[in-house]
């Protein structure tokens, strides 16, 4: 079956298969966060160490996971409006920002109601929670500096700048608890080494993970399509649109 | 079952307001997050469809007499 995958990139051709696709990854978003939810507060046992305040653990590395795809898929989308010029290559990369910026901050809050119980303290200036936090600036920065720039076309480009160079913040993050001895555990799941938590607390993990990606395309996929709509105005497809609605 | 009771469950031995501080959290970014989304989708529709309206005039008045 041949796909000319091109067609998508218009915008007219995304906004439809976007508005289709939407309601798609609502569905598989919330079912998924009822069966993880479930699994981790009813199935997954008490820990022998943190009692029951581990459990923040389904919803915190699944945050921080997301801030940091959310950023690489961000940085990516904006690097290839940048190379090829491509519209929604850009308008795809400014609609993530909002969402990895949520995800970054759900990091650092739950982060720190975990830290005050276990390390006695809701906020060290450990590396990888400063890391954290610069990543935070760097979605704010992308964000506030796109929202100053009137012409679109240039705030992408200015917008892609600004994320690629914080590209670099991805690696210290990911390596910051092997690079510096700090507060920060080390990794819970590695590809290198079998995973130190019980089968149920992994699988709710994962399943969390799944639901916040499935979220983070539907929440997306529709702020894409209001930047569509946005930017697409003049055009006789948006006028087209509403005609018939 | 990990609870004996719901007052159990809420809880989280003694650690209810960091678990259900992170979760509530959670709920509230979410669903703030649609909401923002919505409205500006609302927003949106509203210009263009005013846009669409003052054209339709405005051709309207072009070709009457």
């Amino acid at each position: 079956m041949a796909i000319n995958w091109f067609k998508y990139s218009s915008p007219a051709s995304f906004y439809s298969l976007a508005g289709k696709m939407i309601p798609i990854f609502s569905i598989t978003a919330f079912a998924l966060f009822v069966v993880g939810l479930y699994i981790g507060f009813f199935v997954a046992p008490t820990d022998f160490q943190q009692s029951e305040a581990y459990r923040i653990i389904f919803i915190h590395v699944p945050a921080a996971w997301m801030s940091m795809f959310l950023y690489l898929v961000m940085a990516s989308w904006a690097a290839i409006g940048l190379a090829f010029n491509t519209r929604l290559s850009s308008m795809i990369a400014t609609a993530i920002a909002p969402t990895g910026a949520m995800f970054t901050f759900l990091a650092l809050w739950t982060g720190a109601l975990w830290g005050k119980p276990m390390w006695g303290t809701w906020w060290v200036w450990d590396a990888r929670l400063t890391s954290e936090l610069i990543l935070l600036f760097l979605y704010i920065g992308f964000m506030a500096l796109q929202a100053a720039i009137d012409d679109p076309r240039r705030a992408d480009k200015a917008g892609a700048v600004i994320a690629l160079v914080g590209v670099v913040n991805i690696p210290i993050i990911y390596f910051s608890v092997k690079w510096w001895n700090t507060l920060h555990q080390g990794a819970t799941v590695s590809l290198t080494q079998s995973p130190k938590m019980a089968t149920t607390m992994l699988t709710s993990m994962f399943i969390m993970a799944l639901a916040c990606w499935m979220y983070s395309f539907a929440v997306v996929l529709m702020r894409t399509r209001t930047i569509i709509l946005e930017r697409e105005r003049h055009t006789m497809w948006v006028s087209e649109l509403q005609g018939t609605t | 079952m990990n609870w004996a009771s719901w007052s159990d469950f809420f809880a989280m031995g003694g650690y209810g307001f960091y678990v259900w501080g992170s979760y509530l959290a959670a709920l509230f970014c979410m669903i703030g997050e649609i909401v923002l989304v919505f409205n500006h989708r609302r927003t949106i529709h509203k210009q263009l469809s005013l846009i669409h309206k003052t054209t339709q005039q405005e051709q309207n008045n072009e070709t009457t007499p």
